[in-house]
């Protein structure tokens, strides 16, 4: 209240160093928490390798299982490393992946970064397609269901919404594959591209539709519960009740008041569902023999190949972590009444 | 509570048919099946659903009705399992954090941090791979995945529920913190801990069915449905019966826990009935 009276040319310089301030209070809260998400991802590298050499035998177990000649397994121990200290194995293996060198597979001794190089591309197609397809069907439903609170449209939407979080996504993908591609035989229900297509975008889209479709619908029905009782939450503010108040028609309240206000936290519940579409995708690639890093890391795990899954973890962390620091960042762009500490 | 349960609604209560028909079939399950669950016949192979086999046999000729039924007794035991596991944890550090704060706060939500970075699935998968497949290490390895969120949730409730002025005035009555957070604080936080326990085990059986699904769960010959579906994927062509029941099975149970767990939060969340207090939007 003091800067209302002072005079003009202090009032705009004051508003001034406001936005300044929160200029610099902005890009010290995202600094604050660039360092922090450094630290957790520490966090995660130990945590990760201590669950790794907390097995019997460990990584070394893995690796010379099967083999029986001690001269062998003596010399496969000294080639990875593995007759070293655990700290200093720790050091090196974070040091590697901080300059993305996650060492060799036990399978077949190639980079683990080759593998991985090779499985990121399709891994991210179908998550991105995935998550676009469930966000354009997600939030008018949760939107319409909230605007329609207890009518029929809202419960006819709700139980869609709980019906799609219950679905196993292995069974839905399971059922469309015998629908779609045995029954009907529209849709390919293996792979990625017919062999030497794979420059083909007609194939590419065809090949894409019933893996994107499985995906999608399992993170649809999280965000469209989401959108909903968001925006059930901002309809029921007192700013709502005020426009409603000064006469504002229905529409001008649910799009101009409060579609702009709970739509906020579901750029939040996109961001954080990152974990839930990886591990979909980790399914939805299984079923369709999906060439990507969801699969990698099945096939890594079966054949006990450590360096692959250690870097598969670790990758899939550092999304996770990222994934988040950006959802803070647009929190920060979007919401205005936020408090940056 | 029993007032709670009373206003639970219609979709509460389907919920609770569902979870009671699985408690059945769980508890009665092997007395009803026709079949032991590795009996094999391979004379009948790949059976469509006929009168003798309800719902077709699969690729090794074992009756799909009876693996199911042996199955319900698995998938509510790991589910039940793991969550108990999950929530017996979350509970122990979500209290300490949220009631003594300070620096075992800070620590153990940290640990939720780091913990929550790893998707619940890949979790699981690492600590499977390292520890291999069995019954026991699944159960282990999903309460592990699933201890963070209900820790964060347990303390939010605990944080909410120490300022209230019947915590006031226990503690100047002169009560001991441990009598004051069992006896007043947990106590008041049950109810909404208990209604995301329920939620937990629908994601418990999901996670669960997945890793059997992906071969990482327990070993054959035991009737994990997520294997079974594995099984009916191999089959697809031959047989439709044989992916489609296992499937259903774990889609009903799931959809059981998770509307028994929407119908206990909406009968007994005061959030949910007046509109919501509102949160922090502080990062």
């Amino acid at each position: 209240m003091t800067r209302a009276s002072r005079a003009p040319a202090g009032r705009e310089a004051a508003a001034r160093d406001g936005v300044q301030t929160r200029a610099l209070l902005r890009i010290r809260y995202l600094a604050a928490r660039a360092a922090g998400m450094a630290v957790l991802l520490v966090g995660v590298s130990v945590l990760l390798f201590a669950i790794m050499h907390a097995a019997p035998g460990g990584p070394e177990a893995m690796l010379v299982g099967e083999t029986f000649d001690p001269a062998v397994a003596e010399s496969l121990r000294r080639q990875y490393g593995l007759d070293d200290p655990v700290p200093v194995q720790y050091v090196r293996w974070a040091a590697g992946a901080l300059r993305g060198d996650f060492g060799r597979s036990f399978r077949d001794g190639q980079p683990v970064m080759l593998h991985i190089r090779e499985r990121l591309g399709p891994t991210l197609q179908l998550t991105a397609g995935g998550l676009l397809l469930a966000v354009l069907a997600a939030v008018p439903l949760g939107v319409a269901a909230a605007a329609r609170r207890g009518r029929a449209t809202d419960h006819l939407a709700s139980a869609a919404m709980i019906i799609g979080v219950s679905f196993p996504s292995f069974w839905l993908g399971i059922l469309l594959i015998l629908g779609f591609s045995s029954l009907l035989g529209w849709l390919p229900a293996a792979g990625i591209a017919p062999y030497g297509l794979e420059g083909d975008l007609l194939e590419r889209v065809r090949y894409a539709v019933l893996p994107t479709v499985t995906l999608a619908v399992t993170q649809f029905a999280a965000l469209a519960r989401f959108t909903r009782s968001s925006m059930l939450d901002a309809l029921g503010r007192d700013y709502v009740r005020t426009a409603e108040a000064k006469g504002a028609g229905r529409g001008a309240v649910l799009y101009r008041h409060a579609l702009r206000n709970g739509l906020i936290p579901v750029v939040t519940a996109v961001g954080l569902s990152l974990p839930a579409l990886l591990g979909g995708a980790v399914l939805t690639e299984t079923v369709f023999s999906w060439p990507g890093l969801g699969r990698l890391a099945v096939d890594a795990i079966l054949e006990r190949d450590y360096p692959v899954i250690m870097a598969i973890e670790l990758i899939v962390a550092a999304a996770v972590v990222l994934a988040n620091f950006l959802t803070d960042v647009v929190y920060t762009l979007v919401d205005p009444r936020i408090t940056l500490e | 509570m029993r007032v709670g349960l009373a206003v639970m609604g219609a979709r509460g209560w389907s919920g609770a048919l569902l979870v009671g028909l699985l408690v059945l079939a769980a508890a009665a399950g092997p007395a009803l099946a026709p079949q032991d669950y590795a009996e094999q016949d391979l004379t009948r192979r790949l059976e469509p659903p006929s009168a003798a086999h309800w719902l077709g046999t699969d690729g090794l000729g074992r009756d799909i009705l009876s693996r199911l039924l042996w199955g319900a007794r698995l998938s509510l035991a790991i589910g039940v399992g793991a969550t108990a596991l999950a929530v017996a944890v979350g509970i122990g550090a979500g209290a300490v954090a949220g009631y003594f704060r300070g620096r075992a706060d800070r620590m153990l939500m940290r640990a939720t941090d780091v913990f929550m970075c790893i998707p619940a699935l890949f979790l699981v998968l690492i600590v499977v791979a390292v520890f291999g497949a069995s019954v026991r290490n699944t159960v282990l390895v999903i309460g592990l995945a699933y201890w963070p969120p209900t820790a964060r949730f347990v303390r939010g409730e605990v944080l909410a529920l120490r300022g209230q002025p019947f915590v006031e005035a226990a503690r100047a009555l002169g009560a001991a913190d441990l009598h004051i957070l069992g006896g007043h604080v947990l106590r008041n936080a049950m109810p909404l801990v208990l209604t995301q326990a329920s939620l937990f085990v629908a994601n418990a059986v999901l996670i669960e069915s997945a890793l059997s699904f992906l071969g990482l769960g327990v070993p054959p010959p035991l009737p994990s449905w997520g294997a079974m579906l594995a099984d009916g994927r191999r089959f697809l062509l031959q047989g439709w019966w044989i992916a489609t029941f296992p499937g259903l099975a774990i889609f009903l149970v799931v959809l059981g826990f998770n509307l028994l767990g929407d119908g206990l939060r909406e009968a007994l969340d005061p959030r949910l009935a007046a509109p919501r207090r509102r949160r922090g939007v502080a990062a």
